[in-house]
């Protein structure tokens, strides 16, 4: 097909959307990232059933949770398509690399400080993230 | 177990605004279950707040951890460490975890996350309904395993009130009449003359009377 998308979208795989944790959203995030998209398969065909609706709730909090500290949910988004649809996923690419460059860059990539200390980081796996870096 | 739900992030944030460096302290008790204060939740505050701080260019270092209880001081003695260099600690425990901390760290800032909100279970995923009016003197006994304290609305013990209707409380639509499901409970047992039973009054001096209660097992007792 050679579609073309954004070159600054940066993969991460997870091995279903519904593995998808707001610890790894919000700390793309503290990480720079000025967008995530969480891309989970068409409602209906989870091959484990409810993965896809769960990652997409887990989303929407996320966004909850940027609204309410100020830092926008906009800036995250949950996009349902199959394996098989390479153009839909160039489309989405496009339409959320637009949104987020008339949002701007992240606000807190330019504030230097502190980020964590001790804790657990979140455990990264393979799957179907993408972030805009 | 005790269900308890996160304050809003703001009032959070208002509480350590003149922090620097904030040590968060999750529990893996009842707050865990009902998914207000774990492990994951305390990181997702952290987060939550460092990003908030940053986007007020005021950033503020983190520390997480999750004790086994904040209940008991033998899991929170791990914090001993933790606590000399933070300005303050921020406990998503419920508001006995909270106290335990601000009694262990006297020069301490110590403040509250969450809300405790009351004694229940979960009645799907998601939901949590209050079940227990901890009056310290079970009635379950007589009432066909529902508690007419904490579950009617009016704790009433010897039956429904007027404003039953249709099998629910007039409160709400949503609420069902306990001595509703009180009674149906005990005709589906066949000991509905149970309820016809003269009960003495109850007994509330075990309840909130005199101050806070305790319980003491004296041969589980040290020393």
């Amino acid at each position: 097909m050679r579609l073309q998308y954004a070159s600054n979208v940066r993969i991460v795989e997870m091995p279903c959307s519904g593995t998808i944790d707001h610890r790894v959203i919000l700390h793309a995030f503290e990480d720079g990232a000025d967008g995530v998209f969480v891309a989970g398969c068409m409602e209906g065909d989870c091959h484990f059933l409810k993965g896809n609706i769960r990652g997409k709730k887990r989303v929407n909090h996320v966004k909850q949770i940027l609204d309410e500290i100020g830092f926008g949910g906009e800036r995250v988004e949950f996009f349902n398509l199959s394996a098989a649809q390479g153009q839909r996923f160039a489309e989405i690419v496009k339409e959320m690399t637009e949104r987020i460059m008339k949002l701007g860059p992240n606000p807190i990539k330019a504030v230097r400080g502190h980020t964590s200390c001790g804790g657990m980081s979140p455990t990264s796996t393979d799957g179907k993230e993408g972030g805009i870096a | 177990m005790i269900i308890a739900q996160q304050k809003p992030v703001k009032d959070i944030a208002a509480m350590i605004s003149d922090c620097n460096k904030v040590l968060f302290v999750g529990c893996a008790g009842c707050v865990t279950v009902c998914l207000a204060g774990g492990e994951k939740e305390t990181e997702i505050l952290a987060s939550s707040l460092r990003i908030m701080r940053k986007l007020e260019h005021k950033p503020i270092e983190t520390v997480t951890f999750t004790a086994t209880r904040q209940c008991d001081p033998e899991y929170i003695v791990a914090l001993d460490n933790m606590v000399q260099e933070v300005d303050a600690i921020v406990s998503l425990a419920c508001g006995v975890g909270v106290q335990y901390l601000a009694e262990r760290f006297k020069d301490k800032w110590v403040v509250p996350a969450l809300d405790t909100k009351f004694i229940g279970g979960a009645t799907e995923h998601g939901v949590w309904e209050e079940k227990c009016g901890l009056c310290g003197d079970c009635v379950l006994h007589l009432t066909g395993g529902i508690c007419p304290i904490i579950r009617c609305s009016k704790s009433i013990l010897n039956g429904p009130c007027g404003g039953s209707q249709y099998g629910k409380c007039e409160i709400s639509k949503d609420v069902d009449c306990a001595w509703q499901l009180i009674y149906d409970r005990m005709t589906a047992l066949g000991k509905l003359d149970k309820l016809m039973e003269i009960q003495p009054p109850k007994d509330w001096t075990k309840s909130r009377d005199g101050g806070p209660r305790r319980a003491v097992r004296e041969d589980v007792m040290i020393g």
